[in-house]
């Protein structure tokens, strides 16, 4: 993949100490931003993307030619408004969009790293994307906002900086990755090391990648994202280009043939190694634990203004745990709203065109801004 | 905007914290926001109307005051407001109890049953009261504790709270309700506006 050319970078000089003990220095981190920094640079808004996202969060994604993951939520007149908001998103480390990851090349051996990649966190991709504040000289962001795992950075990061966000937008999360969502994470992994091409991760010194693993691991992810009646209103047991049953085991179901769509698309745009690292990033993630099982404790220096959102049919990070959340900070009298948007799409809805959870991410930015600008 | 929500200003201080519970559309939010300069939050049960809150800028969580005011600490708030709503709930004195933990005070507001339009429907009707103000039939209606002023009096002897203030609104017009005049409060008060705390 040539995609150095259409990709920001910042070299990240100040070395950064990871939760596995490894400490890394001069790394990149590649970014990207929309809209234009203010002169108070009051307005900017970190985004934080989720496990397959990167940093091309709107417009036409200049390395896959497609739509940015939200382009429905990003944009000028749009939820995050970037007439108004100078929009920052990074890809996390350990990605495969330009930021240090298992991709890279390890100058020590001149081979990619693979597996000799170190085990990242949530907080360890927070911590080096703050450097992206030193490097626009921001002191404050007006926001932080992200859905699934941008979600649990939203958290860490309000949690490790109280005083860097002045409003704080975590959608469709968790403050503790459950067994199922590990259960689930888990279960990709292995779909991608039992593919042969694999090759304990040092499958890109060769020419063949480990695609099916891949795949295999984007479909079964895929359901989850999805709700039981959301499949069933759009696929049934549609047949695709058939009259009949084959007795076989091609695609004869259109949601097979959707699966295997979304699961060869996929590969062609993500790395496996990538996905084995973020998933074990997300399982480790545990808020709850970080702060000795009271997870008000991690906000207890903040006077952040949070707004929470969750969705009625996402049974990967349901309402309950988004809840949670909202309780852990009225419980220390923190200032948070919380709604759960009605919505058939399962997961996926915070990245889809659902009018009540577009309109409600619009009305709290534009409202919080508006009472800020007036406080300062 | 409803008549009482002047009267309910007026018993609150400046500068304090408020938590609404079935904060509706906000208005109430907006008014205290506005007039009395309140850090203020609200409950709301439904999620059409949280929506609405948070247009208006209104920090607002979707919830039931039944099973989520037991998430805020003692004490967290100075008032606790619960507007028109304690009839509605399966539990009145579950929620007063609530209120009283989580508010320094509370101020609570209830429809007048003991009302005389109330009265005459039922004596001369013979079927459940209808009014502008409780306009749903017995089979549909939200509000299935009803109770007069009388009553709620008796309900704080009962599970023991302090009534600090009370007052009956009739005809937008409010006064205060004492132990002579309850019987005539009563009969002609539309809503009775109470401020309560602990013993």
């Amino acid at each position: 993949m040539n995609i150095r050319e259409n990709i920001k970078s910042l070299i990240i000089e100040k070395p950064l100490r990871l939760d596995c003990g490894q400490t890394i220095s001069k790394f990149p981190l590649a970014y990207e931003t929309y809209g234009k920094l203010n002169e108070n640079k009051d307005n900017a808004i970190l985004v934080f993307h989720a496990l397959t996202g990167d940093q091309f969060v709107t417009g036409v994604n200049p390395i896959t030619k497609k739509d940015g993951w939200w382009s429905y939520a990003v944009g000028p007149k749009k939820s995050i408004d970037t007439d108004k908001y100078f929009v920052i998103c990074a890809n996390v480390i350990g990605g495969c969009m330009g930021s240090f990851g298992p991709s890279h090349e390890n100058p020590e051996t001149k081979k990619i790293y693979g597996t000799d990649f170190p085990v990242i966190t949530i907080n360890d991709m927070v911590n080096a994307q703050v450097n992206l504040l030193d490097f626009f000289n921001i002191k404050k962001l007006f926001s932080v906002v992200g859905g699934s795992m941008g979600g649990m950075q939203v958290l860490q990061f309000v949690s490790n900086f109280p005083d860097k966000a002045k409003t704080a937008v975590p959608i469709a999360c968790t403050s503790s990755h459950s067994a199922q969502n590990i259960a689930f994470n888990e279960l990709g992994r292995q779909a991608i090391t039992a593919d042969h091409n694999w090759m304990d991760g040092k499958y890109n010194s060769k020419s063949t990648l480990p695609d099916k693993g891949l795949a295999v691991a984007r479909m079964a992810a895929h359901i989850t994202y999805l709700s039981k009646k959301g499949l069933q209103e759009k696929f049934g047991r549609k047949l695709q280009e058939r009259d009949d049953l084959k007795f076989g085991f091609d695609a004869d179901f259109q949601i097979e043939s959707y699966l295997r769509y979304q699961g060869s698309v996929f590969v062609d745009r993500f790395d496996a190694n990538s996905y084995l690292y973020i998933t074990r990033a997300m399982d480790y993630f545990d808020l709850v634990k970080q702060f000795d099982g009271n997870l008000s404790n991690a906000f207890k220096k903040t006077k952040t203004k949070f707004f929470i959102m969750s969705f009625t049919s996402d049974w990967l990070y349901p309402t309950q745990e988004n809840k949670d959340i909202v309780i852990a900070l009225n419980a220390i009298g923190a200032n948070v709203g919380f709604v759960e948007i009605e919505s058939d799409k399962g997961h996926d809805s915070f990245l889809l065109e659902v009018p009540d959870f577009l309109n409600s991410l619009k009305n709290f930015l534009d409202k919080s801004y508006i009472e800020s600008s007036n406080e300062s | 905007m409803k008549a009482e929500y002047n009267f309910i200003a007026n018993i609150i201080e400046k500068n304090s914290t408020v938590l609404d519970v079935g904060c509706d559309d906000g208005t109430l939010m907006e008014f205290l926001k506005k007039n009395k300069n309140v850090d203020i939050r609200g409950i709301e049960i439904s999620k059409e109307k949280v929506q609405i809150c948070i247009a208006k800028g209104l920090t607002v969580i979707e919830g039931n005051a039944e099973l989520d005011l037991k998430q805020f600490p003692k004490n967290s708030f100075d008032y606790v407001v619960l507007g028109q709503t304690l009839q509605a709930f399966i539990n009145p004195e579950i929620v007063i109890k609530e209120l009283l933990r989580v508010g320094k005070k509370a101020i609570v507001t209830i429809p007048n049953f003991g009302n005389w339009k109330v009265r005459l429907d039922l004596l001369f009707k013979g079927t459940m009261p209808i009014t502008s103000s409780l306009p749903h039939e017995w089979y549909n209606t939200p509000n299935i504790h009803m109770c007069t002023i009388k009553d709620f009096v008796r309900f704080s002897e009962t599970i023991n709270f302090k009534i600090v203030k009370s007052l009956a609104l009739i005809d937008k017009n409010i006064s205060n309700i004492s132990k002579s005049n309850i019987f005539l409060k009563n009969l002609f008060g539309e809503l009775g506006i109470f401020l309560i705390e602990n013993k």
